[in-house]
């Protein structure tokens, strides 16, 4: 079955507290490379059949309607 | 007559039974709408309550806006139909594009609740006409996902179109862009408030009543209408 994952992300100008909060832990926990961290969401998809152009189309409506919030969120599409 | 407003529940709504007291103490009848049904019954406003509708799944807001009663109110909304939408109702709002915008979380990330003061910025809504702009008011504010946000570009159309409703002073809790507490539409008609002034109709149970003037200006105006 064809599965389809949609990554969704705050938009680089919106605030993300969690994600500093995260990104605090880690420099708590040693990990003084970590710069800045961003919180996203992932939604995996099953297709009832192929990923073709068309159910990928659909797939990004569905992400712009539901999945993400464009006035916060950026998202991205891939097969896998 | 007496003014009918409608006050939905969804499931997970928490504030129903106090924005329905809220109506009563203003001289109004509150009339329960189920988010099930795809009627409004005729009511002359609508109430969206605070809460955690569908367990804020997705996004606060997100899968109410799908809801049954969506489906009538958002033409009834676009139509002219006065609704007010209270914290969660706020988030409904700005999912169902009827405000613009989005609510996002508090920038310090813990939830907050206390009793915030406002200043309403307008009284040209059917939801503020019983205030005065530039009168302050103190209300209860209790959300995780409070701040607003929105574009420059939108947040500037707002201030220059006077549809930013109330903002917090003293201290903005959440991180709100511009200290924004609440915005309308460009008619006015449809009000999102983050904090709750259903939670301040009385002395006994609240900061005092000075949230109890958004039920009395809508009832004001419907009885005028």
């Amino acid at each position: 079955m064809a599965r389809v994952v949609v990554d969704v992300v705050l938009k680089p100008e919106i605030h993300d507290p969690q994600g500093e909060a995260i990104a605090g832990a880690c420099r708590r926990l040693g990990f003084g490379q970590v710069a800045g961290i961003r919180q996203g969401k992932r939604f995996e998809v099953e297709l009832s059949g192929p990923a073709d152009d068309a159910a990928l189309a659909r797939i990004a409506e569905l992400a712009a309607e539901l999945l993400a919030n464009p006035v916060l969120e950026d998202f991205s599409l891939r097969t896998v | 007559m007496t003014a009918r407003v409608g006050v939905v529940t969804f499931p997970g709504s928490l504030d129903d039974a106090d924005a329905a007291r809220a109506v009563t103490r203003a001289g109004g009848e509150p009339v329960p709408l189920w988010h099930g049904e795809r009627d409004l019954h005729g009511v002359d406003a609508v109430i969206l309550p605070g809460g955690f509708s569908y367990g804020d799944y997705l996004r606060c807001g997100a899968i109410a806006r799908f809801a049954p009663v969506m489906s009538a109110l958002v033409p009834a909304a676009r139509a002219g139909l006065p609704v007010l939408g209270i914290c969660n109702g706020f988030q409904i709002l700005c999912e169902a594009h009827l405000l613009p915008g989005a609510l996002t979380r508090n920038a310090g990330l813990r939830f907050i609740s206390r009793d915030v003061r406002l200043r309403i910025e307008t009284a040209r809504t059917p939801w503020t006409s019983g205030y005065t702009a530039g009168q302050q008011i103190v209300v209860p504010l209790k959300s995780g996902e409070g701040a607003y946000a929105a574009d420059p570009g939108t947040l500037a159309e707002l201030e220059a179109a006077g549809q930013v409703v109330a903002r917090y002073i003293e201290i903005n809790p959440n991180g709100s862009a511009a200290d924004i507490a609440g915005i309308c539409s460009d008619s006015g008609s449809v009000v999102g408030l983050m904090p709750h002034p259903e939670h301040a109709v009385d002395e006994l149970t609240g900061p005092g009543s000075d949230g109890l003037g958004f039920f009395a200006s809508v009832i004001s105006v419907l009885a005028g209408a």
